[in-house]
C-alpha cells in the first residue's frame, strides 16, 4: 500500500503527515495529528461522531480519506475554542446540560456550527434535520435543540 | 441510613443546577475517552471472529500468521485461565471461544501487531477448521427438546423435565387464587407478545490499552462502568492478583448496562503478556454489534381479568427470555416488575431464562423489565378500550400503594406511582386533542434500583478546598451531584469542590456504575465522608479552643461555638483549619467505605401522541411526557436527563430496533444503518415532570432514577399506536412493515 | 422465630411451604437455617438471595438485623444496568 506525504491545514495551523493511501481523515486526525476530539463511531457514515469540516463543507471524517487534506482547510472541535474563549455554542452546551457522557459532542457541536453559519435563525425542524446525521444516545436531543436555540440567539443579537 | 430529620431543609446547592466539572474537557474534544489513548511501543490488536453461528472448533493453526512481518503475539483461549466458578469461566469462554464458536461473531482467536493493516493481515492468516453444527436463534424453538444444545448440563434445579438442555432456569412469582380471580372478571383477555433483541447503542464502541508484564504487574485503561469489576474478571482470568493489577477507567461515552463486563480487555492483557509490549484494541461498530451484549428477545403470554368497572382481578404472564449463548439470569427481573405496578388479589408470573446461538446478553437499563411491563400494559389497556374506560383511572384504581402486597412479594413502602398518575391526569398533554391517525398512550414503569458497595474519601487542601475521591464512572453528571452534595453537608460553594474517579490500586472497593446506584450510595458514602471530616475538625477546634467538643458546631462552612455559653470564638473556616492542620495533628480527611441497601423502588408514567401513515406505516412521535418519581432531584437537569434519554431509548425499542438474523444464524444488521436508533429528527421536545417524594433510606430523600424511564415507552408506544391504528399491536418494534401487515390484516 | 416468604418456584423446594420459619436474628443466620432445614434451596442460596425487610431491599448484608416484627421476604439477587 503506497505511503503519501500530505500537506493540510488543520484548525489554521499547517500540518505535514505520511499516510497510507487508503487512511481515513479519521484516522490520520486521531492516529497521526493527535486531535482525538473526532471519534469514532461507526467508522460507516451513519453516525457523525467524527464530523470536521473540509473547505467549509460539514463531513464525516471517515468517509474522507487522508489523501483528501492535501492543500485543503480542515476544521475539527479543536478549533472551535479560540484560546481560552469557548465559542458561544460550547458555552451553552455545558450551561443547559445539553451533554451526557459528551462522546458525540465534537461532532454536533462542528455540525451546528455550520448549521449557524448558513442558516443563524434556523427552526427546531430545521435543527433536527440537519442534526440527524449525528446520533446521540444519552439525551433524547431535548436539551440539544434547546442549547442549539439559546446559542443561535446569542449569536443573532452580537 | 436513614433520611435526615431535616430533610426537608432548604438545600442551598442540592437542587440547583450547577456547572457540570467536566463540561469544558468534552466541548473541546479534550476529554479523554476508551480510545483517545496511545503508549510508547504500543501494539494494535485485532480479533478473529466465528462466521458460524454454531461450530466446534477442531483446530487453529497461527502459524502463517505468525510468520507475517510485524506480527508480535497471538491468543487463543489456550492463553487465558479456565476457572472452576461457571460465572467466570463463560466470561472467559466469550471472550475467546474454547470448544465451540457459539454465535456469529464470537471470538476465536486475536493478534497483536505493530499497525493496524499488518493486525488485519494476520486475521485472514489465522487458519480455523470449523465443524459447523445446526444452530438455534428463536426463543421457542430453543426451548423444544430436539432443539440444538448449546451448552450441555447447565439446566439448574428449576427446570422441569421435558425441556431442551437450552432452558436453564424457572422462576415463578405471585400469590393468591387466580381461577377465583378470573371467574369474578367480566372480561379476560389473553395475549401472546414477541419483542426482538436491542442494543444499549452507546455511540463510543468498546476501546482498551492493556499492558501486562511477565511478573504479573499491569495497567489496563478501558472504558467502562466499573474498572473494580473489570480487575475482578480480568484477574481471575488472566490468573493474576487483583492488587497487581491497576485499571483506569476513562470516559465513557455510553454504557447504559452494556459496559459492565468485559470482552476484549482480557484479550487485550494476554496479547502485551505475550508481546511484552502494551496493546490496544478498539472494537469496531460491527464488532459491538455482533459480539458485546444485547438485550434478550422474548416470547410472553399474557393473560388478565377486568371487572366492568375497571377493577383488575387477576394477571398471569408466562415470559420466555433468551439470553444467547451462556446461561444468563433477567427473566426474573421482568417477572419480579411485570405486574409491580398493580394491587392484585390474584396473580402469578412464569419465567424462563434459554439459551441461543446469539450473543451473550448484558444489561440495557432495567434489565428484564422493559418487556414484561410492555405486555402486562398492553393488555391492560386492552381491556381499558373494551369497556370504554378511561385508561389512567383505570391504572389509578388498581394502583400499588403503601400497604399493597407487591406482585414479586414484598408490602409496599411509600411509593410514588399514584402521585405520577395523578400528576399524569392533570397534565394539559393527557387532555389534548388528537386528531386523525393519531392515538395516545400511555404506561406506567417500574424498576428495583439498589445502592451497592462503595468506598469514598474526601480530603482538606492546603487552602480549604475539598477533595473527593470515588470509584464510580461519571455516566451521567455524577461528578457534579457528588461535589454537590459534600458541598451542601460542608456549609461551602460548590466551586470549592473537585470530584476525582479513580483507578482500582487508590481507593477501596466500588461496584459498578449500574443499578441507578451512583448518585444515591456515591452520594451517601460522600456525605457520609463529610460528616466525618466535620467531626474531625470540630474536634481540633475544640481543642484550639479549649472547650468541650460537644460544644463546636459545624455551620456554613465553618466550626463555631454552639451558643454563647460556648464562648466568644470567631469561626474557623475550613481554609483557617487547613492552616493549622500540621499543628493540629496532621492531614485532615473523612473517608466512608459500605454496602448501601435501601435504594429504593422508582415508578415512572410515560405520555405520548403519536400519529401513523396508514399508507407507509410510519409512526410519528408528536408529544411526549415523562412523570417520574426521583426522590430528591439532586441536579435537575441530570434527572431531565435521565427522563429524556431512557425516554428516547424506549421509544427506539418500541418503533424501529431490532436484531435481524438470517436462516444462517448471522446477524443481518450490525450497523447504524439498519440498526434504526432514534435520531434528532424523528422525535419531539421530550417534556419531564418530576415528582419529589421523598426515599426514607437516604440522607437526603435521593432516588435511583437512571433506568426506569426505558420501562414505559414501549408499552406507551404501542398502546398509541394500537389506538390509532385501530388493530392490537402485540410484537416489537412496530417498524413501518408490521404495522402495514397488522392494518391490512385487519381490513 | 422469624417468618420468610418464599417465591413461587421456590416453594416446591421447601416442601411446597409459601412460608417458613427459621430461628435467626440476622440475614445470614437466616439463609444458613433455610439450607440446613432445606437442602433443595442450597443451590438457590449459592448463586445469591436478596432480602426484603418490611419492604425495602437488601442486597446481601449478611447482618442485617430481623425479627418476628418484619415482613421477610426473599428475593433472587439484585441486579442493575
Amino acid at each position: 500500500m503506497k505511503n503519501l506525504h500530505i500537506s493540510t491545514t488543520v484548525n489554521g495551523d499547517e500540518k505535514e503527515f505520511i499516510c497510507g493511501s487508503d487512511e481515513t481523515l479519521l484516522d490520520v486526525l486521531r492516529d497521526r495529528l493527535d486531535l482525538t476530539g473526532a471519534k469514532e463511531g461507526c467508522g460507516t457514515g451513519d453516525c457523525g461522531a467524527c464530523s470536521v469540516t473540509l473547505n467549509g463543507r460539514l463531513v464525516c471524517s471517515c468517509l474522507v480519506l487522508g489523501a483528501e487534506a492535501d492543500g485543503a482547510e480542515i476544521e475539527t472541535i479543536e478549533g472551535m475554542a479560540v484560546g481560552d474563549n469557548l465559542h458561544v455554542l460550547q458555552r451553552v452546551f455545558i450551561e443547559k446540560a445539553a451533554l451526557q457522557c459528551g462522546v458525540c459532542t465534537p461532532g454536533i457541536l462542528v455540525a451546528t456550527r455550520a448549521l449557524l453559519e448558513r442558516n443563524p435563525d434556523p427552526s427546531d425542524t430545521e435543527i433536527r434535520y440537519w442534526l440527524a446525521g449525528n446520533l446521540c444516545r444519552c439525551t433524547g436531543y431535548d436539551k440539544i435543540v434547546k442549547a442549539v436555540q439559546i446559542a443561535a440567539a446569542e449569536m443573532r443579537s452580537a | 441510613m436513614a433520611l435526615d430529620s431535616d430533610a426537608q431543609r432548604d438545600f442551598k446547592i442540592v437542587g440547583t443546577r450547577v456547572t457540570r466539572p467536566d463540561g469544558v474537557d468534552k466541548v473541546t474534544g479534550k476529554a479523554r475517552y476508551g480510545a483517545d489513548i496511545s503508549a510508547p511501543g504500543m501494539l494494535h490488536g485485532r480479533i478473529l471472529r466465528s462466521p458460524h453461528a454454531h461450530a466446534r472448533i477442531l483446530s487453529i493453526d497461527t502459524t502463517g500468521a505468525m510468520a507475517l512481518k510485524g506480527v508480535k503475539a497471538i491468543v487463543t483461549s489456550a492463553d487465558l485461565s479456565r476457572p472452576e466458578d461457571n460465572f467466570f469461566a463463560d466470561i472467559g469462554d466469550n471472550c475467546l471461544a474454547n470448544e465451540k464458536a457459539l454465535y456469529d461473531g464470537h471470538a476465536v482467536a486475536a493478534v497483536a501487531a505493530t499497525d493496524k493493516a499488518t493486525a488485519k493481515a494476520a486475521l485472514r492468516l489465522i487458519k480455523v477448521d470449523y465443524e459447523v453444527l445446526p444452530h438455534v436463534t428463536d426463543v421457542d424453538a430453543a426451548m423444544a427438546p430436539d432443539a440444538p444444545v448449546v451448552h450441555e448440563g447447565r439446566a439448574d434445579e428449576t427446570v422441569a423435565e421435558g425441556y431442551s438442555q437450552n432452558v436453564t432456569s424457572h422462576f415463578e412469582f405471585g400469590h393468591g387464587d387466580l381461577e377465583a380471580g378470573f371467574a369474578k372478571a367480566d372480561k379476560i383477555i389473553e395475549r401472546s407478545f414477541k419483542t426482538a433483541a436491542t442494543h444499549q447503542g452507546y455511540i463510543e464502541p468498546h476501546a482498551c490499552l492493556a499492558s501486562l508484564g511477565a511478573d504479573g504487574r499491569g495497567e489496563l485503561w478501558c472504558c467502562t462502568q466499573g474498572q473494580f469489576n473489570v480487575r475482578t474478571m480480568c484477574a481471575e482470568l488472566l490468573g493474576i492478583q487483583a492488587s497487581q493489577l491497576r485499571v483506569t477507567a476513562s470516559e465513557i461515552g455510553g454504557g447504559f448496562g452494556g459496559k459492565t463486563t468485559v470482552f476484549i480487555e482480557p484479550v487485550a492483557l494476554a496479547l502485551s503478556r505475550k508481546a511484552g509490549k502494551p496493546v490496544k484494541i478498539t472494537m469496531s461498530r460491527d464488532e459491538v454489534f455482533r459480539a458485546t451484549g444485547p438485550t434478550i428477545s422474548s416470547s410472553m403470554d399474557v393473560k388478565i381479568g377486568m371487572t366492568s368497572d375497571g377493577r383488575i382481578t387477576a394477571g398471569k404472564a408466562n415470559l420466555r427470555y433468551q439470553g444467547g449463548a451462556y446461561p444468563n439470569g433477567t427473566v426474573e427481573f421482568g417477572a419480579q416488575s411485570a405486574f409491580a405496578a398493580y394491587d392484585l388479589a390474584a396473580v402469578q408470573t412464569l419465567g424462563w431464562n434459554v439459551m441461543t446461538n446469539r450473543p451473550k446478553e448484558a444489561a440495557y437499563r432495567a434489565p428484564g423489565a422493559p418487556v414484561a411491563i410492555y405486555a402486562i400494559e398492553s393488555v391492560v389497556d386492552e381491556l381499558c378500550q373494551n369497556f370504554g374506560l378511561d385508561p389512567l383511572d383505570v391504572r389509578i384504581k388498581n394502583a400499588a400503594r403503601k400497604g399493597t402486597l407487591s406482585s414479586y412479594g414484598p408490602t409496599f413502602n411509600d411509593i410514588g406511582l399514584v402521585a405520577t398518575l395523578e400528576a399524569a391526569k392533570a397534565h394539559p398533554h393527557y387532555s389534548a386533542p388528537l386528531g386523525v391517525n393519531q392515538g395516545r398512550g400511555l404506561s406506567c414503569g417500574f424498576w428495583f434500583n439498589f445502592g451497592g458497595n462503595t468506598s469514598v474519601s474526601l480530603h482538606l487542601n492546603s487552602d480549604g478546598t475539598i477533595g473527593v475521591v470515588e470509584g464510580n464512572p461519571d455516566i451521567g453528571g455524577s461528578r457534579a451531584s457528588i461535589s454537590m452534595m459534600a458541598a451542601e453537608e460542608l456549609g461551602i460553594s460548590y466551586d470549592k469542590v473537585r470530584t476525582v474517579i479513580t483507578d482500582t490500586n487508590s481507593i477501596g472497593f466500588n461496584d459498578v456504575t449500574d443499578g441507578s446506584r451512583v448518585t444515591f450510595a456515591v452520594g451517601l458514602a460522600t456525605i457520609k465522608a463529610a460528616r466525618a471530616a466535620i467531626k474531625e475538625m470540630c474536634s481540633r477546634v475544640a481543642k484550639i479552643w479549649g472547650i468541650d467538643e460537644e460544644a463546636v458546631i459545624w455551620e456554613d462552612g465553618a466550626a463555631k461555638p454552639s451558643g454563647p455559653n460556648a464562648g466568644d470564638f470567631d469561626p474557623m473556616t475550613l481554609a483557617d483549619i487547613a492552616a493549622v492542620a500540621d499543628n493540629t495533628g496532621g492531614p485532615i480527611a473523612g473517608h466512608h467505605e459500605g454496602n448501601a441497601d435501601g435504594a429504593g423502588v422508582s415508578f415512572g408514567v410515560h405520555l405520548v401522541d403519536l400519529e401513523v401513515d396508514p399508507e407507509t406505516g410510519m409512526t410519528t412521535v408528536l408529544r411526549y411526557t415523562v412523570f417520574q418519581d426521583a426522590g430528591k432531584a439532586v441536579h435537575p437537569d441530570y434527572v431531565e436527563g435521565q427522563m429524556q434519554g431512557g425516554a428516547v431509548q424506549g421509544i427506539g425499542w418500541a418503533l424501529n430496533e431490532e436484531y435481524i438474523y438470517g436462516e444462517d444464524g448471522r446477524l443481518q444488521n450490525p450497523g447504524f444503518l439498519d440498526y434504526r436508533v432514534p435520531v434528532a429528527s424523528d422525535l419531539p421536545p421530550i417534556e419531564t415532570v418530576i415528582l419529589e417524594i421523598p426515599n426514607p433510606g437516604h440522607p437526603y430523600g435521593v432516588r435511583g432514577v437512571g433506568e426506569t424511564p426505558i420501562v414505559p415507552p414501549l408499552a406507551a408506544i404501542s398502546n398509541a399506536v394500537s389506538r390509532a391504528t385501530g388493530v392490537r399491536m402485540a410484537e416489537l418494534p412496530m417498524s413501518p412493515p408490521r404495522i402495514l401487515k397488522a392494518t391490512s390484516a385487519k381490513v | 422465630m422469624v417468618r420468610v416468604k418464599l417465591w413461587g418456584s421456590l416453594r416446591s423446594l421447601a416442601d411446597g411451604q409459601e412460608f417458613v420459619e427459621a430461628d435467626a436474628t440476622n440475614f445470614k443466620q437466616l439463609v444458613d437455617q433455610l439450607a440446613e432445614q432445606y437442602p433443595a434451596l442450597r443451590p438457590q442460596i449459592k448463586r445469591g438471595v436478596s432480602l426484603a425487610l418490611d419492604g425495602v431491599i437488601y442486597r446481601d448484608a449478611w447482618f442485617t438485623p430481623i425479627s418476628e416484627e418484619n415482613e421477610i421476604v426473599l428475593m433472587p439477587y439484585m441486579v442493575g444496568g
